[in-house]
């Protein structure tokens, strides 16, 4: 598969902010050796580089959908990325302290698009709320809009709530004609159906809604427990068995 | 340059935000219009010959320019390459415009400077920040101003 990679070296060497940057130790694919690399986080890619100056990463790891978690390893502070698949690799990486480790694994858990688009949208739902008065459930009788709200001026155009033109490629098999008609909410045939979630969110939460508060409140709740706890872990297996 | 290629594919079989059959055209010399299957998930533009299940390739939709061409056509080019264009010739005009307006909304780029606006509106009309709760204030890459390019 091709990818445009000049862009993307021009991405990860171009003077915009990285999200996290720094020396860690790469795990290599079949032999065990680690290797120091310069990792350069943007957005959802995670750059390496040889060293700090090199012109070009040596290579990148896309991050959606991974999963970030401490590991066993007689390396030091070391983590993972890993992935779904079966045949996935896992990438395991080591820093040079406690508090580095901590910080990359706080950043590369929040680094995928999904979970960006998922704090824009309640955000965007709050402002909205606030702007029409609907800001408090307890307040049923609180004013309505007697016409549909328009867009709100002088906000970046809001992203679609839902999916759009969701392709359903792993639910319907792959080669299935997909939808040519553009978003799925400006068709005429009447109300749309909201498509159904993806099935990684399915398995993940066994929630019927993303949407809602609640839920995005429970999901941080979720994460908080569970950094929170592999911490736990990790430091009792620090401390050792006791003899 | 080395990418983990399983996920990108894995990545490319997810849920589009939109997906269609456009007659693209890449940057090569010689380079004819021809029919794919273009679909956008998350900030990756995907290309498949109509028939496959695996995509041609792959564009990282991060500082690219999104130019409304001639009727029907509208090119992807990046920022430190400008004069090579992805072109794409849509069947309509109105579709023309809906991939447009959707790829210039698809960079993650798009949804910090998104979300560090909101976060800014809220701030000023209730005088919290709206991502205290949320324990993720101190992230760096929610900052303002932090990434003004």
């Amino acid at each position: 598969m091709k990818l445009n990679e000049r862009s993307l070296a021009f991405y990860a060497t171009c003077d915009s902010p990285a999200d996290n940057s720094g020396f860690l130790y790469k795990r290599g694919e079949r032999h065990t050796a680690y290797h120091r690399r310069w990792f350069v986080l943007k957005g959802n890619m995670l750059f390496y580089f040889e060293e700090r100056e090199s012109r070009e990463p040596v290579g990148v790891i896309v991050l959606e959908g991974c999963n970030v978690e401490l590991c066993d390893s007689a390396e030091d502070f070391a983590f993972a990325i890993r992935f779904g698949g079966t045949k996935s690799r896992t990438y395991v990486l080591a820093a040079e302290s406690q508090a580095a480790m901590e910080s990359w694994v706080k950043s590369l858990s929040r680094a995928s698009f999904d979970y960006m688009r998922l704090v824009v949208r309640e955000l965007e739902k709050q402002l909205e709320e606030m702007r029409w008065g609907r800001g408090s459930r307890e307040s049923p009788g609180s004013w309505m809009p007697k016409q549909c709200p328009e867009r709100l001026p002088a906000l970046p155009a809001i992203l679609p709530k839902e999916n759009g033109c969701a392709v359903w490629n792993n639910a319907l098999g792959v080669g299935q004609p997909p939808d040519t008609s553009g978003c799925g909410g400006n068709d005429d045939e009447g109300t749309p159906q909201p498509p159904p979630l993806p099935p990684r969110r399915r398995v993940l939460n066994g929630e019927a809604a993303v949407e809602s508060p609640s839920t995005f409140c429970q999901l941080h709740e979720r994460y908080s427990r569970e950094v929170a706890r592999l911490r736990q872990d990790w430091l009792e297996k620090q401390r050792g068995p006791r003899p | 340059m080395r990418y983990n290629e399983r996920e990108l594919l894995s990545l490319a079989r997810q849920p589009a935000e939109k997906a269609a059959e456009i007659r693209m055209s890449v940057p090569k010399k010689g380079s004819v219009l021809k029919k794919r299957l273009v679909k956008l998930v998350v900030n990756f533009l995907f290309y498949f010959r109509t028939d496959e299940a695996e995509p041609i390739g792959a564009l990282l939709l991060e500082h690219c320019r999104i130019t409304k061409e001639e009727e029907n056509v509208f090119s992807i080019s990046f920022i430190e390459e400008p004069e090579r264009k992805y072109c794409f010739e849509c069947a309509s005009e109105e579709q023309c415009q809906e991939w447009v307006e959707a790829l210039k909304r698809a960079s993650y780029e798009f949804l910090r400077r998104s979300l560090i606006f909101y976060r800014n509106e809220i701030q000023k009309m209730t005088g919290k920040d709206p991502l205290e709760q949320y324990g993720i204030s101190e992230e760096a890459r929610f900052q303002l101003g932090a990434h003004q390019q």
